[in-house]
């Protein structure tokens, strides 16, 4: 009772505070006359912090391999991880090849063309305009290397949910092929002038509001990550035998990382050095803070105990939640944001322990009910730069739902299709005694640990 | 010679360890073993799947001795690793055929 009371007076005070803060955006938006577009000039702040940003995406990879790999059993803790470390190898290749390409080059309203493939016509003195009224500009080769890191953490959340019965070859096919027909297009939809970039002239709404990935990356893997399963079934066992984390301090520390890299990830999103990546900065901090308490308080009331992998789960649920809203929501309602996604992700993963599907680590559970909590939480308390439902904005709110609806569809479907010819061809799974002996032995000769 | 195995709780280790010292053990063998007695298990609850830990982390120790100090060996480890409360664990005795010092040779008595 007196958390639940808590928690109330917190929304009451937060709501005061934030709706005078409303009115005077709205104003300023109003007063803005559209400036003419000046040419690009090389802002040397902001291509310093979007180097920076790249970087810090990059981590997050390894802190998602460690976050994934301490929750597995511990003869599948080397494929775990390396189903994160090979991304890095096979995406970074891709994007360069194609994913930018299909991702943000000219193309029709559902997928970019051809015309950068191996990046062509970038050279170091290309420049990208993120925001086209104004002069700042980046190289565009540090705009292409922020956008791979993305493509990189996608797929590799995918992988928490076929942890421990995947076959190598088959997750390797299937991130490339994945990476080039799910995520590129997505991309191209929300981030490079695709239909979703394009609502007034398609259904007369505003376009879809997603910072730093939201629908684009949590909703996606999320989503095709279930979709997977469905193909792939249940580990050998599951649930009747213990499958506990065999290293929740490695989880631990895989959180951590993330929540590091990730203000990269949100606050790079602002491609620049400025208040707009300060106030994501903001959000990104305190929206998991607020998730992984309310996890852990969720928990605590429910089954009795605190415990370390409900934080670090309920950090990462923020982090997910907040990242479609980083740049457009006050630090108020970043923390409402927080507060609901943990305890909408606790109850998520409560309700697959019922229905006993399995998502290993729960990539759905997190990434693809976070995700999709976020896109229409930003539909809801988008205030600054945006409006949502709660300045008045219905039409955001239907955008928002229309971008999470066609997003999820199309990922599902994709990952389907994808999922069903590869298993009729190469096989998604290990053979069952493979399994049983683990992956790290039987995919890659080798043990995570060797005490003799 | 008798071999004597002990399972103890493990934060008992190192007062048990002292113990031995002071009544002029020269030499144990330890290992951490897992194993049920009357003690129950636990539940362990990850994300909503909860698991039963049958198996209690506990530690092994094997001390082998001359007849003479079965007794009082048996009575320093009861004392250093009692706490009264169930789990404490067990003590076996068993006969022991022969022994060998591998540096010198030395059997029996003189090898302990």
């Amino acid at each position: 009772m007196k958390i639940k009371s808590l928690l109330t007076s917190l929304l009451a005070g937060t709501a005061a505070v934030l709706i005078p803060l409303a009115a005077i955006a709205e104003e300023a938006a109003k007063v803005a006359a559209p400036p003419a577009n000046p040419a690009p000039i090389l802002n040397t702040g902001d291509t310093a912090w979007m180097l920076v940003s790249a970087a810090l995406v990059l981590l997050m990879t390894p802190g998602l391999a460690l976050f994934y790999g301490g929750m597995v059993r511990s003869k599948n803790v080397l494929s775990t991880m390396m189903h994160s470390f090979v991304v890095m190898g096979i995406v970074g290749i891709q994007f360069v090849v194609v994913g930018y390409s299909l991702s943000f080059s000219p193309g029709n309203d559902f997928i970019g063309g051809l015309s950068k493939m191996m990046l062509n016509g970038i050279t170091p003195d290309t420049l990208f305009q993120y925001v086209a009224t104004s002069a700042n500009a980046i190289p565009e080769y540090v705009f292409v290397m922020f956008q791979m890191m993305f493509a990189i953490i996608t797929i590799g959340l995918v992988s928490g949910a076929i942890a421990e019965r995947m076959k190598f070859s088959a997750w390797c096919l299937f991130a490339i092929l994945w990476t080039s027909l799910v995520y590129d297009p997505i991309a191209h939809w929300v981030w490079g002038g695709g239909w979703l970039m394009q609502m007034e002239k398609y259904m007369g709404l505003p376009n879809a509001l997603d910072f730093a990935g939201g629908t684009v990356v949590h909703l996606s893997s999320g989503i095709s990550a279930l979709a997977l399963i469905l193909f792939l079934g249940k580990r050998h066992g599951f649930p009747h035998e213990r499958m506990a984390p065999h290293s929740l301090p490695l989880t631990l520390l895989g959180v951590g990382l993330l929540w590091f890299g990730w203000y990269g990830f949100n606050a790079g999103s602002a491609v620049g050095s400025n208040g707009l990546a300060a106030l994501a900065f903001t959000t990104t901090t305190v929206a998991p803070a607020a998730a992984g308490l309310s996890w852990m308080f969720a928990e605590w009331i429910h089954s009795g105990k605190p415990s370390a992998l409900g934080f670090g789960s309920g950090v990462v649920a923020g982090l997910v939640g907040i990242t479609p809203a980083a740049g457009f929501v006050t630090p108020g309602w970043g923390i409402v944001i927080g507060l609901a996604v943990g305890i909408v992700c606790y109850c998520a993963i409560l309700v697959k322990a019922k229905l006993k599907y399995d998502d290993s680590l729960d990539a759905f559970g997190v990434h693809g009910v976070g995700g999709t909590f976020g896109a229409i939480a930003t539909g809801v308390f988008a205030t600054v730069g945006a409006t949502g439902l709660i300045m008045g904005n219905v039409k955001q709110l239907l955008t928002q739902l229309v971008a999470v609806g066609a997003s999820a569809t199309y990922a599902f479907v994709v990952t389907c299709i994808l999922a069903f010819i590869l298993d009729k061809t190469i096989g998604l799974r290990v053979e069952k005694e493979d399994e049983i002996v683990g992956l790290d032995q039987t995919q890659h000769s080798e043990s995570g640990y060797n005490l003799f | 010679m008798k071999m004597i195995e002990a399972i103890i709780k493990p934060f008992k280790l190192d007062e048990v360890k002292e113990a031995l010292n002071e009544i002029g053990i020269m030499g144990i063998t330890v290992s951490e073993v897992k194993g049920f007695g009357r003690q129950k298990g636990h539940t362990e609850l990850y994300r909503g799947a909860e698991y039963v830990v049958d198996f209690i982390p506990k530690v092994k120790l094997e001390i082998a001795v001359p007849d003479e100090m079965v007794s009082k060996v048996i009575e320093t480890i009861e004392n250093a690793a009692k706490t009264g409360r169930i789990g404490d664990g067990k003590i076996f005795v068993l006969p022991l055929e022969g022994v060998m010092r591998i540096r010198t040779g030395e059997k029996g008595d003189e090898a302990l």
